[in-house]
């Protein structure tokens, strides 16, 4: 009753205050939404996915939920998965991550002045700064009157929840299903093949990939596949470390 | 599910550590208005097309190519999954058509 009196009066300057900020974070939330329509589809589909091959291993609803929201990075949950089922060895499972996720210290790179402003919302845009948040904000140009950093916590905020509902979904449903899942595990596969594709046609040479591809098939030849992915990283950073003045000549040149 | 239920959450906080490590470290070690080290920057660039290429090395650890079914359903599967995104560019269509033919040949024919 006494909130209600005070949003009658009001020409009390805490409660005009307090309706102009509620208004602006609505103002950013209507602005942010529309930019994660196309995120929409494509983490429901591949949260599905995602709580489907979960269940399809044997684990509860709760882990790939759970997981979701407190990881909120695709490829590394595909890879998760498999590491749960496999040897218990804490250390791979370490360095594989920052392998997978070492793109992100790149957005973080790029994001470090836009995201100066956003006081404490900041630490949770950072929590949440997946391929497709980073994709959006690095980009968005929002009107002068709507708060920017408001935009960038609503994107990332919509981007998590699209996901964990999918998650959610597939993890709920997949218990249900009665087809054959088996192969289903190959919806990994595919997607790493299908985000290795959208690398190549963007980039101006192949070095990096070719390494990336040719280093892990002759470590994996030698050190065979429980043992392959430390060595093939090492080989990987030490072969790009070795070819960066070329690379780096390439791009001059293209320019 | 092989491993105890103490092993799987120390597998989660690995992998919850190492995400949390490459999302905040930018912000936590490099200072605003400083420049970012040019080999950083460079890794940055480089690292993520090498380690998709890895990862789908890593998918593919187990498949024998001298018994059992030779990798044939695996190529196949990447050999659609390649021609779709190519054709298409729908990243829908491509994983879920490589998955589906994938499913149909170790159930069916292998």
């Amino acid at each position: 009753m006494d909130e209600n009196k005070e949003l009658l009066n009001l020409t009390s300057p805490r409660v005009y205050n307090h309706m102009n900020k509620r208004n602006q974070i609505w103002i950013a939330f209507r602005t942010a939404f529309p930019y994660t329509v196309p995120i929409f589809a494509g983490f429901v589909f591949l949260g599905i996915a995602y709580g489907i091959l979960m269940s399809s291993l044997g684990f509860g609803a709760i882990y790939p939920i759970l997981i979701s929201i407190i990881v909120f990075a695709g490829s590394i949950e595909f890879v998760a998965a498999n590491l749960l089922v496999g040897a218990f060895n804490p250390i791979n499972a370490l360095f594989l991550t920052l392998m997978v996720n070492a793109r992100h210290l790149f957005y973080g790179i790029s994001m470090l002045d836009k995201y100066r402003g956003a006081g404490k919302k900041k630490w949770y845009m950072i929590f949440g700064l997946c391929d497709e948040s980073f994709a959006i904000n690095s980009t968005i140009n929002v009107p002068k009157h709507v708060d920017k950093s408001w935009v960038m916590f609503f994107v990332t905020l919509l981007n998590h929840f699209y996901w964990v509902l999918g998650a959610a979904l597939g993890g709920i449903f997949g218990s249900f299903i009665k087809f054959n899942t088996e192969g289903l595990d190959f919806v990994m596969t595919a997607l790493f093949v299908v985000i290795f594709l959208e690398q190549w046609m963007k980039e101006e040479n192949h070095i990096s990939s070719l390494i990336g591809l040719g280093a892990s098939i002759v470590c994996l030849i030698i050190f065979g596949g429980s043992n392959f992915i430390i060595p093939a990283m090492l080989v990987i950073l030490g072969l790009l470390t070795l070819s960066r003045k070329s690379l780096e000549k390439a791009e001059v040149k293209t320019i | 599910m092989t491993m105890g239920i103490t092993q799987q959450i120390i597998i989660i906080a690995m992998v919850v550590l190492g995400t949390m490590l490459t999302r905040f470290v930018p912000f936590l070690v490099f200072p605003t208005g400083k420049p970012t080290p040019k080999y950083i920057q460079y890794l940055g660039k480089v690292l993520s097309s090498a380690v998709f290429g890895l990862l789908i090395i890593y998918c593919l650890r187990d498949v024998s190519l001298f018994s059992r079914s030779h990798g044939i359903p695996e190529f196949m599967g990447v050999t659609i999954v390649v021609l779709l995104h190519v054709w298409k560019k729908n990243m829908f269509l491509s994983i879920a058509g490589g998955t589906i033919v994938y499913m149909v040949l170790v159930q069916m024919i292998f």
